[in-house]
């Protein structure tokens, strides 16, 4: 008897030596990594979003009480950049997912280094329907991507969804000239715009194909203007600033209406110093428009951090922490098998709408499902330095308005 | 009707590009230097141009004037900073100056490039139009801000012309891109006519960048491409030639604008690049070339 203390002091130490790795696994934060160019202000808005969301989730007490912790990697918009960012984040930080990048070059680069390191990556804002083609021809080895965007085919259909009730409807569009930059994403974007705007009854009367280096955008739309479209649709996202001030400068008579991602971020108005006005792009969130009731708190949340709306992106990158933290709460692991599992089990109500994947039967496997009932396209229109949302009319807070030197079909 | 398009923009193009070039062959003419920050000057002078305008609202002309003040800072610290301890270190070998010169302004470059990509992001601005709307000439719509570029740059031309051949301060500077040992002899101080040369500079690199911010806006990432057709320009016309650049400069503009009007913009640079690789195997020492 006179051992009993001596012995339930052993048992502890025994218990607790036993138990003090796993609480100290516990408590391990889970890593997120997040790849991005930081330099553009679009790019920006992926580790900036990813902060928020990680702070919000830890203020609330983690992961089953493990922390999220963000670690950043500066890309610079450059493949070579990111494939050595993403190694070090698998192989020194140990990160157990990642989020990588809006350029397409760049997601289409890493994803086989996902597939040989099996770290699950997701992107915020690439666009290339390639990314999860190549899931599905090599799911075995490349299911460990996911698309966390719009695949270009879904942007092209929204733009012409958008434009049937905007353009065709409402302002009697009859032709158009589709106007793109020549880049990965746009490969697939510009194909189903050729599909899709005859079915709307819009004659494609030019497709241009545009260099991203371009700086003197005044051959282009001399050449646009001679045809006379009632519409140049538009497919732009690392040209923005340039070809909106010279179309404004010069007084181009035509609409742009399309994809124009730099036109998603707040400074775009000050950046062109205005000569955005009347422009209208596609996009999955406004900041004024509650298309969930999630996206309000959050861009208000951003602002009041980062002093600007957050890019399109941003609020995929916000929306991936979460589900990505959901995910890892429902697998009970970081296992990355386990994670994928979990991933594409994913029904997340984020800031963009419901987010579910497709699965392995789909030729989009792992791409963002895209319909009303999950995420659907608006269409915005700069007004008076405003993101105002055009389309669809349901939620709709502005009816169109174009600069005087614009020239309307019939006007 | 597209002949008269590509005059117009090719004359405007053309200017701009030969006010950039003549502050690049100014100051090797003088002081034997080939600047290779000469992009990040121009860039810095639009990027200040357009923050003072949008954030400080100065409005246009004081943003303009801030970003060639901006420049003319800064082509002093480029002076002072990179290319005066070079060519004063006695540990450097004289025959190596050129090389270290050429090293160090190019690092230089690249330093502000990224510190503007830092501080603005490398989003391009475009400055505020000192005039804004557009004019029709002959039922070519030209903005007014493309024909003050050309006015403006022909105007600061015609200065620099009449500094050098009509003011005494001209006259030193010409002297000393002729025979440096010789006015140091007449008693002129060379370090205080280099100083005066590389202000002169920053003004002409500045009013270039702010003026191409406005017509066709700049980013960080144009600056190696800005001091590369300063390059090609200066060593078409010939290194030290000032009116040898001016004639690179319009062959370089149109031969660009004729490339990007009939056959593609995508490819807008490549037969300058040619007619470069030509040169250089033909006339070495370029159109007006005396060295």
């Amino acid at each position: 008897m006179k051992r009993t203390p001596e012995r339930i002091l052993a048992l502890a130490a025994l218990a607790m030596s036993v138990g003090a790795p796993l609480v100290a696994r516990a408590a391990d934060p889970i890593k997120i990594g997040v790849i991005a160019e930081v330099s553009s202000i679009s790019g920006a808005a992926i580790p900036q979003a990813a902060k928020l969301a990680a702070d919000e989730i830890n203020a609330a007490g983690g992961v089953n009480g493990r922390m999220i912790e963000i670690v950043e990697y500066d890309d610079h918009n450059s493949a070579a950049d990111a494939v050595r960012a993403f190694q070090r984040a698998a192989n020194q930080d140990k990160v157990h997912a990642v989020i990588a990048s809006y350029v397409s070059e760049v997601v289409l680069a890493l994803e086989p280094w996902s597939g040989r390191l099996k770290l699950p990556m997701i992107t915020p804002g690439a666009a290339s329907d390639v990314i999860s083609q190549r899931v599905h021809d090599d799911y075995d080895h490349l299911k460990y991507t996911f698309h966390g965007y719009l695949a270009s085919t879904f942007l092209a259909d929204s733009v012409c969804d958008g434009l049937k009730v905007t353009g065709v409807n409402t302002l009697h569009m009859k032709t158009a000239v589709v106007m793109s930059e020549d880049a990965a994403w746009t490969i697939p974007l510009d194909a189903e715009y050729l599909k899709c705007l005859p079915k709307i009854g819009i004659q494609v009367l030019d497709h241009i194909r545009l260099s991203p280096d371009t700086t003197d955008f005044t051959p282009i739309f001399n050449k646009i203007e001679g045809l006379k479209p009632d519409v140049i649709v538009t497919g732009i996202s690392h040209v923005g600033v340039q070809p909106t001030v010279q179309w404004h400068d010069q007084q181009v008579p035509i609409p742009m209406i399309g994809i124009s991602s730099q036109a998603t971020t707040s400074t775009f108005y000050k950046d062109t110093n205005g000569a955005t006005e009347g422009v209208i792009y596609q996009t999955v969130s406004a900041p004024e428009v509650a298309v969930t009731p999630k996206m309000i708190p959050f861009t208000n949340a951003f602002v009041k951090r980062y002093g600007v709306t957050p890019a399109y992106c941003g609020y995929t990158s916000y929306d991936q922490v979460y589900y990505i933290a959901d995910a890892i709460k429902r697998a009970g692991s970081t296992d990355p098998d386990k994670l994928v599992d979990a991933l594409e089990k994913t029904s997340w109500s984020g800031t963009i709408g419901k987010v579910e994947f497709y699965g392995r039967e789909s030729p989009f496997t792992h791409a963002m499902k895209v319909s009303p009932e999950y995420v659907s396209g608006l269409l915005v229109q700069w007004q008076g330095g405003k993101q105002m949302t055009v389309w669809p009319s349901e939620i709709a807070n502005a009816k169109m308005v174009f600069p005087a030197f614009v020239k309307l079909p019939g006007k | 009707m597209q002949f008269l398009q590509i005059l117009i923009d090719g004359f405007a193009i053309s200017s701009l590009y030969g006010l950039g070039a003549i502050g690049f062959t100014l100051i090797f003419g003088v002081s034997g230097v080939l600047n290779l920050s000469h992009g990040a000057l121009m860039v810095t002078a639009a990027v200040i141009a357009w923050a003072a305008a949008g954030s400080l609202h100065t409005g246009p002309y004081l943003g303009a004037l801030a970003g060639v003040a901006a420049s003319v800072a800064m082509a002093f610290a480029t002076y002072l900073l990179v290319v005066r301890p070079i060519q004063s270190s006695r540990r450097i070998p004289r025959e190596e100056k050129e090389i270290f010169v050429l090293t160090g302004t190019l690092l230089w470059g690249i330093m502000l490039q990224e510190a503007i990509a830092y501080l603005f992001t490398s989003n391009p601005k475009t400055v505020l139009p000192l005039v804004p709307g557009v004019v029709s000439i002959l039922g070519v719509r030209t903005p007014a801000q493309e024909i003050l570029t050309a006015v403006l740059s022909w105007a600061a031309i015609g200065l620099l012309w009449l500094l050098v051949n009509r003011t005494r301060r001209g006259k030193v500077l010409l002297a000393a891109s002729i025979n440096p040992r010789g006015l140091t002899l007449l008693g002129f101080e060379l370090s205080e006519i280099y100083l005066f040369v590389w202000g002169l500079y920053g003004l002409l690199a500045g009013l270039a960048g702010v003026l191409l911010g406005a017509f066709l806006g700049v980013s960080s990432d144009n600056v190696g491409t800005l001091t590369a057709s300063a390059f090609s320009i200066v060593v078409l016309g010939g290194l030290g030639s000032v009116s040898g650049s001016l004639i690179g400069a319009y062959i370089v503009g149109y031969l660009e604008t004729i490339t990007a009007y009939v056959v593609s913009p995508s490819i807008r640079t490549i037969p300058v690049l040619l007619l470069l690789v030509l040169a250089v195997y033909v006339r070495p020492q370029g159109l007006m070339g005396r060295r």
